[in-house]
């Protein structure tokens, strides 16, 4: 694992309508690790990660991505795999999986320029990577939740990116899909030597999966796990959990265990 | 037939009109796909200021009209930007004031007559050589630009936030595609007016949404369905002496309702 930083935020504030919604954040995200992000709804997840795309800019404070300025890194287009919410706005937009896939292309393709064969090449590759290259001429509306999820994350992957973000990757799919994705992020990060950025609702996932754990509730608080301690995530989402710690991985308990 | 074919102005008119259907077809799909249909409204009826304010002052409405359109058209965008009013009630606000500016406009310069009904209603029967020369010099810049930039305007219509973050300048790309869309407004109005030019922006994409589940198949099928509804329309305004504006458009709202009759490609028995 190398020492460089891959994210390196320091006295982030970003303030909408003079209400803070990320207040004085540090962090440094080392390259080659796998970060999750945790927090409540409203904690300021997806600012912060608008923040590190570019898409948003700091009140206060500087965030830099491999030594840059976001907003470079976002004009250059090149360093940066985005997984995004909802990605599919438009169910019934006319276009293929492969045709979704190169859009990962473009951001280094540039105007007038179409795409040629070393384009369609990385594409292909990417969808063969997450195992959906027989889709490849099907319309993106016509395949189930869990293989667009793949698409996109295809499409993330065909920048060639050092850091991949994955905004809330499992929220639309059920816990069969969950896993197989979480397998899959681990799987393609070892391979290609990625820089992983997870947010997640799921915290028992967050805590097999990740390397670093932020719980972020306007403020932030950094873990390694496991295990994180039931006083942590309170103070990130500001009610008591209901949390159960026993064994390595704290979890969710909805029915008494026979243990 | 081919006594009318020989004549000079319906060589004029059938050139003119088959231009401006490439056109109006293939930015008929971003139309649709971008849901822009009811800022093309907008823009084509604050046309009608500038129209007027070209008669007030004497000169050639065409300019007048462009520079009012291209207005509308980013004072919209940037009311949207701002966040401030939402975008339909700015696209309201906007036509309608530009539209009562025009006809104070008119009013000041006494001349309310036929000119402005061709303007506001399509003449393309009587275009000149110099509207010819205007609708080719639009039609080449409008489509290579949109093919120039055509992977791009695709991607913003698929996922902005994406598009953004893959580098592409999307504020400079939703203002251009405005300005493209004032431009073709303007010389649209020649072959079908003010009143009806919008019918031109949505309806080929409209049919070509019903008929074809992939975006390059659509741009054919868009700009098929708005030639072929013009060159008929041309040619049925003049065998039953209707006028020729409202002849193609009531044609290609016809293809429409036709083209609805078909299943869309891409949707499940469920709808």
């Amino acid at each position: 694992m190398s020492a460089t930083s891959a994210v390196l935020i320091s006295g982030l504030t970003v303030t909408y309508n003079h209400t803070p919604i990320l207040d004085d954040i540090n962090l440094d995200i080392r390259e080659g690790s796998f970060a999750g992000i945790l927090g409540p709804n409203g904690a300021g997840k997806s600012t912060l990660l608008k923040v590190i795309l570019g898409l948003i800019r700091p009140t206060r404070g500087e965030v830099q991505v491999f030594g840059e300025s976001p907003d470079r890194q976002r004009r250059a287009g090149m360093i940066i795999g985005y997984l995004p919410q909802r990605p599919l706005t438009n169910p019934r937009f006319p276009i293929t999986v492969l045709d979704v896939v190169l859009m990962g292309r473009y951001g280094q393709m540039g105007f007038l320029r179409r795409p040629r064969a070393a384009d369609r090449q990385i594409a292909r590759e990417n969808l063969a990577r997450v195992g959906i290259d027989h889709l490849a001429e099907r319309p993106i509306g016509e395949i189930s939740g869990g293989e667009q999820q793949r698409v996109f994350i295809a499409r993330a992957l065909s920048v060639r990116p050092r850091l991949l973000i994955l905004d809330e990757p499992t929220i639309s799919l059920d816990a069969c899909g969950q896993d197989e994705l979480y397998g899959l992020v681990a799987r393609v990060k070892a391979e290609l030597d990625l820089t992983v950025l997870m947010v997640s609702h799921d915290i028992g996932a967050v805590a097999t999966h990740v390397d670093d754990i932020i719980c972020l509730n306007r403020r932030l608080h950094v873990h390694q796990p496991p295990p994180i301690g039931r006083l942590a995530l309170e103070n990130t989402f500001g009610c008591s959990v209901e949390y159960l710690f026993h064994g390595e991985i704290p979890h969710r308990v909805v029915r008494v265990h026979d243990d | 037939m081919t006594e009318l074919l020989s004549m000079g102005f319906f060589q004029r008119a059938l050139l003119a009109g088959l231009l401006l259907s490439v056109l109006c077809g293939v930015l008929s799909v971003f139309v649709i796909l971008r849901r822009l249909a009811f800022i093309g409204v907008g823009i084509s009826h604050s046309a009608f200021g500038g129209v007027a304010l070209g008669f007030l002052l004497g000169v050639d409405p065409l300019w007048t009209g462009i520079a009012f359109s291209v207005a509308v058209a980013l004072l919209i965008e940037w009311a949207r930007e701002r966040g401030r009013i939402e975008e339909d009630a700015a696209i309201g606000i906007f036509f309608a004031a530009s539209m009562a500016l025009g006809v104070v406009f008119l009013h000041l310069s006494q001349t309310y007559n036929v000119d402005v009904f061709s303007f506001l209603f399509g003449n393309i029967l009587a275009i000149g050589e110099k509207q010819v020369w205007q609708i080719v010099g639009v039609t080449a810049a409008v489509l290579a630009t949109l093919g120039g930039c055509f992977k791009e305007l695709v991607f913003i219509s698929f996922d902005e936030e994406m598009a953004w973050v893959s580098g592409v300048p999307v504020r400079a790309l939703r203002s251009l595609f405005l300005v493209i869309m004032a431009l073709v407004v303007i010389v649209a109005i020649y072959l079908v007016g003010i009143i009806l030019v919008s019918a031109l922006l949505v309806i080929p994409g409209a049919v070509a949404r019903n008929l074809s589940g992939h975006i390059r198949t659509m741009v054919v099928v868009s700009v098929v369905a708005a030639a072929s509804s013009t060159l008929g329309g041309l040619l049925l305004s003049y065998g039953v002496d209707w006028p020729s504006g409202a002849t193609v458009v009531l044609l290609l709202s016809a293809v429409f309702f036709l083209s609805a009759l078909k299943k869309r490609p891409g949707r499940g028995p469920a709808g």
